[in-house]
């Protein structure tokens, strides 16, 4: 089991990082590679009754049950219907002790970046109200704007997803977005 | 230390602990005043063993301690010592001190315990008593054996003074090694750098004793080193660096003023040097190990299992005949063409494949059954305990423990025996007055019953005590309000009571029993296994507690269902019959609570589609099919689309990645690789609401 958790590792400050990113409604996203599993494609999922919305099920990971997180919906983001190059990213989530394997459905994975830890700007504060740690911060890659997800606190808190707060944070995203963007 | 000691140190601990239980269950055997003296060997062997093992791991207070237990039994055993009713209570006392100490040394804790210095104490006066004249006798004894510790009772003491001086000195060592280290397999930089770990290391390395050129044999090490170590390490720890290699090397200690600079030519014999050299090396492979200690209980947590080698070889032709099944498939596999004959000797091939299969599925599940006698062991001793502690004499018998259960099942249900027999001992057993006005016997028996019903292991617990007095227990539930003033109960339904939470009829709360947590944990507990407790009590005879539990909680018999488009999986055990059950037979108790007419019963029905929130094809109770299952010992009804196959399920966690969610136990994966999610029975059945409206009707 490999420890990585790029918001703790204050030594990592000038080494850089490799980071794994996706996009999801024309903005990209990236995840800290080394808690990646694997990419496969989308395949159909058995429904866990009353989940929340975005929790589309479970699969059968060579004999692991890992459940399927639909990222768009939990974003509050219009969802897309499922195709064949819908993509599924396997992801380790590192909780206090052990780990949960989780999958998450992205648009496409587009590629990987090195980024240093001075690189990345933290989240914008949109108050108290919203809980911004599932953001590890923004970089820019050739003029575009990438959202580093902090994935243990994105997935870890899965468990108890507190809908009202991230649909109103996810309003707010947008509107910072360009802002962020001309940083 | 090139070699990692902590590794070995999670068996030290399963080893001794197991070494206690053997010394429990055979210290409970003797008969005093002539114990056998087979059975004080074995119980001295399982001491014996704890003790050197603690020494090499530096385990001090517990060598140390089970050295005076050994210096008795050694007594007792070469009868120079009549064993007494005393000996065996300490001895007893002394088991649960030493369980005590391992647990605080597996947690990387330290442990203090004023019963400890008592215990010493009274071994220690015992052992003066007689043991002035044996002395001698008895030193000689024990420095034949091969022990790998000789500790003397005021070694603790002296380690405590010395430790508390070292802080943050300076040592001294020259290191001499011995000619053969380096054939050994000890390198000093590996030693060095773990010195050079606890404090400032300065190591110099003065140009003596070294061999004329023409002599010189390169492999052997003449070297002679000076090193100097600032550190807060006790000396134990500097020690036990060399631990290895001190019986063939020459290393004297010294401790310098702090923060000296290393003097050359210092004569280590100047300043009252602490040497260690081969004859004392024994009482330095005792010494404490607090830092090791500690990190080992981080590594303790994995739990691991004894399998008998038969099993395992077991396991070794299994597969091995599955690889050959294998090969010759693959053989078929190559062929251009499948004539008859090959398909043929495919299909037997498959049939052969499955076979085996089914063979080393049920062989690895062997693996982790465990005889139950690993869970009846402790109760002699518990017996005897909370029987002297009440005054009252019982017997305890065990029967059919050789019946295999799988290990977390076993973990899981001690506890909840452990308090069945307390209750017996404490509320059935009468005391011998009362007995033998009552004409029975003066001493009590409880039996312990293990055995194989289908699927399932059965365990009795039944004493010939006073049963259940069912006044007293309507009397309490009307007094706590879990009956009606008015209402009036069958006897069974009564002793159904006991299970209730908060209900408890002993008149004084005692250490033993009598808080009212008791027996609705107990049945909570037993039913998170999957199983069931059931009572029957006859007053004046006695009672009996019947525990049924699956046998594994890996495997399930299932019946696959279909709601909508879902699978469902529902254990097969707890189904009595499916039934399609006409409109007529179906009344509406509200808009959401229906009953169905079985024959002579009346059921509720809980729409498994709704509670779901799934689609379903059958929305009403007349289109689809009513499944009845098993709730608690009470029937309950589901509504389902359509049964599917019946088939073995490996249990998958969905805890493990996910989280737990109501009305489903778990997952598993049927043979097209899709995943079906296990229903479980007691969760659907609070998620409908039943269960309050059934409180309230009782």
């Amino acid at each position: 089991m490999t420890e990585s958790n790029p918001a703790t590792s204050a030594a990592a400050k000038d080494q850089s990082q490799q980071y794994l990113t996706f996009m999801m409604a024309d903005e990209e996203y990236g995840v800290d590679i080394l808690s990646v599993q694997e990419i496969r494609g989308w395949e159909a999922t058995t429904v866990i009754p009353n989940a929340p919305p975005h929790v589309k099920g479970v699969i059968n990971l060579r004999g692991t049950i890992v459940p399927i997180i639909d990222l768009r919906q939990r974003f509050g983001i219009k969802t897309l219907a499922y195709g064949p190059t819908t993509v599924v990213i396997v992801l380790k989530v590192h909780l206090d002790k052990q780990y949960k394997v989780m999958g998450i459905v992205v648009d496409a994975v587009s590629d990987v970046f090195s980024i240093t830890q001075s690189e990345i700007r933290s989240a914008p504060d949109f108050g108290q109200d919203t809980d911004m740690r599932f953001i590890h911060g923004l970089t820019c890659v050739a003029d575009k704007m990438v959202i580093l997800l902090n994935i243990n606190m994105l997935l870890g808190n899965e468990v108890l997803p507190d809908a009202s707060q991230l649909s109103s944070l996810l309003q707010q995203l947008d509107l910072e977005q360009p802002q962020a963007a001309n940083l | 230390m090139d070699i990692d000691l902590s590794q070995f140190t999670q068996v030290f601990f399963e080893e001794s602990l197991e070494g206690l239980e053997v010394m429990e269950s055979e210290l409970l055997k003797l008969t005093v005043p002539q114990p056998d003296p087979e059975t004080i060997n074995t119980i001295f062997r399982a001491a014996h063993s704890i003790k050197g093992g603690s020494a090499t791991f530096g385990f001090n207070q517990v060598a140390g301690f089970t050295h005076l237990l050994e210096t008795l039994l050694d007594e007792i055993r070469d009868g120079r010592r009549e064993m007494t009713a005393n000996h065996q209570d300490m001895l007893l006392l002394s088991v649960d001190l030493l369980r005590n100490m391992l647990q605080a040394l597996m947690a990387g804790q330290s442990f203090e315990s004023p019963q400890q210095q008592e215990l010493e104490n009274r071994f220690n006066q015992e052992l003066s008593e007689v043991a002035g004249v044996e002395e001698a006798p008895d030193n000689a004894s024990q420095s034949n054996e091969k022990s790998a510790a000789k500790v003397s009772e005021t070694k603790d003491s002296e380690t405590k003074e010395s430790e508390t001086k070292e802080t943050g000195l300076s040592w001294q060592i020259d290191f001499h090694a011995g000619a053969d280290i380096l054939r050994c397999g000890n390198d000093p930089i590996l030693m060095f750098n773990e010195l050079a770990e606890l404090g400032e290391l300065k190591v110099s390395l003065p140009a003596q004793e070294l061999p004329e050129f023409e002599d010189l044999d390169p492999e052997s090490c003449r070297l002679y080193w000076q090193l100097q170590l600032d550190t807060e390490a006790p000396l134990e720890r500097i020690k036990e660096v060399f631990e290895w290699v001190e019986d063939d090397c020459e290393i004297h200690y010294q401790q310098l003023p702090a923060k000296t600079q290393l003097v050359e030519g210092v004569s280590p014999q100047e300043q009252a040097p602490i040497s260690t050299s081969a004859p004392d090396s024994q009482g330095a492979a005792t010494t404490a190990k607090v830092e090791s200690g500690k990190a080992v209980a981080k590594t303790a947590e994995t739990s691991s299992i004894r399998v008998s080698t038969d099993k395992i070889d077991m396991l070794i032709n299994m597969v091995g005949e599955l690889v050959i099944t294998q090969a010759m498939l693959g053989q078929i596999g190559q062929q251009e063409h499948i004539d008859d004959n090959a398909l043929l000797s495919l299909q037997q091939g498959l049939e052969q494949l499955a076979n085996h299969t089914r063979d080393l599925q049920e062989s690895v599940m062997q693996i982790r059954m465990l005889p139950i006698s690993f869970a009846f062991n402790r109760f002699p001793r518990l017996v005897r305990d909370i029987g002297q502690q009440l005054g009252k004499k019982v017997e305890l018998i065990l029967k059919g423990e050789e019946t295999e259960l799988d290990k977390t099942v076993m973990e899981k249900i001690v506890d909840p025996m452990v308090h069945l027999v307390r209750n017996s001992l404490d509320h059935g057993i009468e005391s011998p007055a009362v007995r033998s006005a009552k004409g029975k016997p003066e001493t009590g028996r409880i039996t312990l019953n293990a055995f194989h019903q289908g699927g399932n292991i059965v365990i009795e617990i039944t004493d010939d005590g006073a049963g259940l007095d069912t006044g007293r227990i309507l009397a309490k539930a009307r007094d706590k309000g879990l009956v009606g003033a008015e209402e009036e109960l069958s006897t069974e339904a009564i002793q159904q009571l006991i299970f209730k939470p908060g209900f408890s009829t002993a008149d004084s709360v005692s250490d033993l029993s009598g808080r009212g947590v008791g027996m609705d944990v107990v049945r909570r507990n037993i039913q998170a296994l999957s199983g069931s407790v059931e009572l029957a009590s006859t007053p004046g005879k006695g009672s009996r507690f019947t525990i049924r539990l699956p046998l594994t909680l890996a495997i399930l018999d299932g019946q696959l269902v279909r709601v909508g488009e879902h699978t469902y999986v529902v254990p097969l055990v707890s189904i009595y019959e499916s039934l399609q059950v006409e409109s007529s037979k179906v009344n509406k108790l509200s808009e959401e609570h229906e009953v169905i007419r079985l024959r002579d019963e009346y059921l509720p029905v809980i729409r498994v589609y709704q509670e779901f929130n799934h689609l379903a094809q059958a929305k009403e109770v007349k289109e689809g099919l009513v499944m009845v299952v098993d709730n608690n010992n009470q029937k309950v009804g589901l509504l389902v689309d359509e049964l599917l196959a019946q088939q073995q399920v490996v249990i998958k966690s969905l805890e493990d990645n996910y989280a737990k969610v109501p009305g489903v136990s778990g997952a598993t994966i049927l043979g097209d690789g899709r995943v079906a999610l296990i229903v479980d029975i007691p969760g659907l059945v609070t998620m409908s609401g039943l269960n309050q409206t059934q409180e309230h009707a009782a």
